[in-house]
């Protein structure tokens, strides 16, 4: 970190101009992103997380580092404030993920917002409602008590026509104030419920078309870039002829430390020059395919991390009366965003200004400075609207690839990649492996949990079941490995780790439930002391109608059920499919989905979180696996690599375990962690057939079926 | 080859000196700088860029400016031309049909031309009309909602 890219706060909050400011600082390790290290982090300002502003005027301004991308939480954290200072919610304007105006932020992942964030606007509110408060008691000269506001205007209780608004107090003033984080942490305890659900704020714009995402900027002689591509990850370019799009009129040539890029004044001229580029590549040959990957990552293993380790694992074979070894597999999977990847990029006076689709716009500050050889404080990185990222759009290469481009031709350059880049260049869920061995006594008691997860990760894999003799290791994290582990990026992809891990585990929970002759829903309760996972498991089956039965029923329906522990929210699922024996295909009837997530700001907001989450689950569950021989990547566009479809989407019903004794806990990721074992353990009780990797294609269900 | 193409864009006269192949969806996007109708996968698979010509669903990324050459082209800009909104942008903001919105114009557009093409269409009936549209968010249960109510707004059977 160097001096030049931290900021004074006092300077920070002058160039805000006059008004009320309220800064709000939290701890640490509650904003340091804990996967980099803290000495590589920026801290900008030096020690603000958030802030509300209240100008002269009376307008109401909160900054945060987040961005939306379609949790809805600039509507949630509006809606916190507002609250708050007694306003309504269109009063409060809210900017998001610029980094000269809002305070450094690691990221918008993890489910973190709500729960970190929540508290931290709710306490400046507060403080800003006291601070005016004040101003109104000093004006009227009377007591705090004697004052009531609504609406932005504060009134002597007793005598109503003496009255103020925020807008006057604010006017010709200059106040700073602080909440620190012991406030924050105390507000975070008494964070009451919010409950209600506000219409979003981004409903007009994003009905109308009046939504900016990245790739609508426009700027005044902006180019649009092509750039040239390497058939395969590893491929070295080793001859280029850029010649012929050269001779293209209108179109400008870029070819320079590797980057070559062709660009013209609209994207469809820029794609023609591209094809005339003509280049040869070295291509490594392949080492590994969708198929062989799994032998590889077990071999290859990076030395395992070992989280969670009891007892003694001998001792629980000998005493298991019955014992389950089992291996689960999934292939790497996208996270293909209907946005691609998408940065306008402008270099004028020494500074850049970089209009970007991010989830970590501050980290992205960072990485364009030091590839264009700027300042960090000269690198301005806005966020527009983002047009979904689930943990796709942190790292930015497309925004320093505009960013460099600008800065070689002098113009403005826009850089949207195709669909085929964002295939090639995600970084995606990694591909996985979990080998599993466990046990029971003679009573259906959990006795032995050995468990090995490779590649994946590590969330999702605690075990919240009382098991007395366990391991759990970890062989490789989701952001990666030892080199050439994987042939390609990864990295996290909405609740990283998790959908492998509970895949795994919920699915023995089930084959060690049918092998103890016990309902699967009692056998879960039957090995769990958890309070909180013992209430969601009871509000699902509630919910459901869940009666005691053991699987398989083999009447070509089935439910099922899964739990699991996801960003401190408790979650549980059942479900009922249809599995058509003669093509393999299996259709989702119902999904039930309870959630202990805290304290609940946006009762509509987090259910339609979840509903999100069982959708787009349904694609890691059926359909969705990545193609590749070696460091090429085969699937290049939605017509081979499917999505889940409005025909594929279930009956969901959501429902919440009340728990208003626990701040917030994250809402957007939990509910798709428990996807593939809820469906597989219902695809069970339908057939009796076991499925074992993801995703289960209608032909990797017949040939379970042809097993059983 | 450069040559002069009239077409109606949301009701209004719109004349390009252009090429007659390059695809209508950068035209829009670009030239005419109606940045609404959005790029998703460019080969007719996601439904992103839907715009409706001459009462017809077309995916833009598919079709040539010379294709609407003397037709009438309206894109999600044009359907709250007086700051209104049509029953069907109404319907996806009470339902919360959307999430990061990037799906949402070509959603709309959609259901808005299913109804065009058949004023009596069913619930099911559009729905499986909106089979090609993707949304990677998974808003479709508050989509499906918003084209209950739509549908049922517009005279349409609900069943
Ligand atoms: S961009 Fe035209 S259908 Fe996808
Ligand atoms: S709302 Fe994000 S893709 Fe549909």
């Amino acid at each position: 970190m160097t001096d030049a890219t931290r900021m004074d706060r006092r300077e920070f909050v002058k160039v805000l101009g006059g008004g009320i400011v309220v800064v709000v600082t939290l701890p640490l390790d509650m904003i340091l992103d804990p996967r980099v290290p803290a000495r590589s982090q920026r801290q900008y300002p030096t020690d603000i997380n958030a802030y509300l502003h209240i100008a002269e005027d009376g307008t109401i301004t909160l900054y945060s580092g987040k961005v939306e991308m379609g949790q809805g939480i600039m509507t949630s954290l509006s809606q916190m404030a507002a609250e708050e200072l007694g306003v309504t919610l269109d009063t409060v304007y809210i900017v998001m993920g610029d980094t000269e105006s809002c305070p450094w932020d690691m990221g918008t992942f993890g489910s973190l917002t709500t729960r970190m964030f929540g508290p931290a606007v709710r306490t400046a509110a507060a403080q800003a409602r006291l601070v005016l408060t004040d101003l109104a008691a000093e004006h009227f000269g009377v007591e705090r008590d004697a004052l009531t506001v609504e609406n932005g205007v504060i009134y002597v209780r007793a005598d109503r026509s003496r009255r103020v608004s925020y807008g006057e107090l604010a006017k010709g003033k200059q106040l700073t104030h602080t909440v620190d984080e012991r406030a924050v942490l105390r507000a975070a305890k008494d964070f009451t419920v919010v409950g209600g659900s506000p219409k979003r704020l981004d409903g007009h714009e994003k009905v109308t078309g009046a939504a900016k995402y990245a790739g609508d900027i426009r700027l005044p002689g902006m180019l649009y870039a092509r750039i040239l591509r390497p058939p395969a990850h590893g491929a070295t370019l080793t001859r280029v002829d850029t010649s012929a799009a050269r001779a293209m009129p209108g179109v400008t040539v870029v070819n320079q430390d590797g980057l070559v890029a062709v660009l013209a004044a609209d994207p469809e001229t820029a794609g023609k020059a591209l094809g005339l580029v003509t280049a040869e590549f070295d291509v490594p040959g392949p080492t590994v395919d969708t198929e062989s990957i799994f032998d590889h990552l077990v071999k290859a293993a990076p030395a395992p991390a070992t989280p969670d380790e009891a007892g003694d694992l001998a001792l629980g074979r000998r005493r298991s009366a019955k014992t389950f070894d089992v291996t689960y597999y999934n292939g790497y999977v996208a996270h293909a965003p209907m946005e691609p990847h998408t940065a306008v990029a402008e270099v004028k006076d020494g500074k850049a200004t970089v209009w970007s689709s991010t989830q970590a716009p501050f980290s992205q500050q960072t990485n364009i400075a030091r590839e264009i050889g700027f300042r960090a404080d000269d690198v301005r990185v806005i966020t527009p609207y983002v047009g979904g990222g689930f943990g796709g759009k942190v790292p930015g290469q497309q925004a320093v690839e505009a960013a460099q481009l600008a800065k070689i031709t002098g113009k403005p350059v826009q850089v949207m990649w195709t669909r085929a880049e964002e295939f090639f260049y995600d970084t995606f869920r990694p591909a996985a492996v979990v080998k599993l061995v466990s046990g029971i006594d003679a009573a259906g008691k959990l006795l032995l949990w050995d468990y090995h997860v490779y590649g994946a990760g590590s969330r999702g894999s605690d075990v919240f079941y009382d098991v007395p003799n366990r391991t759990v290791k970890v062989y490789g994290e989701w952001r990666g490995g030892p080199d050439g582990y994987h042939p390609f990026a990864v990295g996290a992809w909405r609740a990283p780790a998790a959908n492998t891990n509970r895949f795994a585990a919920e699915q023995q929970m089930d084959l060690m439930a049918a092998a103890a002759g016990i309902d699967p829903l009692a056998f879960r309760l039957k090995n769990t002391t958890d309070a909180r996972m013992t209430a969601v498991l009871k509000a699902v089956a509630d919910a459901y109608g869940w009666k005691p039965r053991v699987p398989p029923g083999k009447t070509g329906r089935g439910r099922g059920v899964a739990c699991g522990i996801d960003a401190d929210t408790y979650v549980a699922l059942a479900a009922d499919v249809t599995v058509d024996r003669a093509t393999g295909a299996v259709t989702v009837d119902r999904v039930v989905c309870a959630q202990d997530m805290g304290v609940v700001v946006n009762p509509d907001g987090a259910r339609m979180q979840m509903e999100g989450c069982i959708v787009m689950g349904l694609g890691y569950v059926f359909s969705e696996e990545v193609r590749f021989e070696g460091g090429n990547v085969l699937d290049a566009n939605f017509d081979t690599y499917h999505l889940p479809r409005f025909s594929w989407v279930p009956r969901i019903e959501t429902v919440f375990v009340k728990n208003d004794a626990l701040p917030p806990t994250g809402g957007g990721e939990p509910a798709i962690i428990n996807m593939g074992a809820v469906i597989a353990n219902a695809v069970f009780d339908a057939t009796g057939a076991h499925i074992r990797r993801l995703p289960m294609t209608p032909k990797r269900v017949l040939e379970a079926l042809r097993k059983v | 080859m450069r040559e002069t193409i009239r077409f109606t864009l949301n009701g209004r006269p719109v004349t390009l000196d252009t090429a007659a192949d390059r695809t209508l969806l950068w035209v829009l996007r670009t030239d005419l700088d109606l940045t609404g109708t959005k790029y998703g996968c460019g080969e007719g698979v996601c439904g992103s860029c839907t715009v409706i010509v001459d009462g017809r669903i077309v995916r833009s990324c598919q079709a040539t400016l010379g294709f609407v050459s003397g037709k009438d082209v309206t894109t999600i800009e044009g359907l709250a031309p007086d700051g209104k909104l049509h029953p069907v942008q109404e319907a996806f903001v009470e339902h919360g049909g959307y999430q990061c919105g990037y799906c949402t114009p070509g959603m709309i557009m959609s259901v808005y031309g299913l109804l065009l093409e058949n004023p009596r269409a069913s619930r099911d009936e559009i729905l499986e009309g909106m089979e090609p549209n993707l949304c990677r968010c998974g808003a479709h249960t508050r989509i499906v909602r918003a084209i209950e109510t739509a549908a049922a707004q517009m005279g349409g059977r609900n069943d």
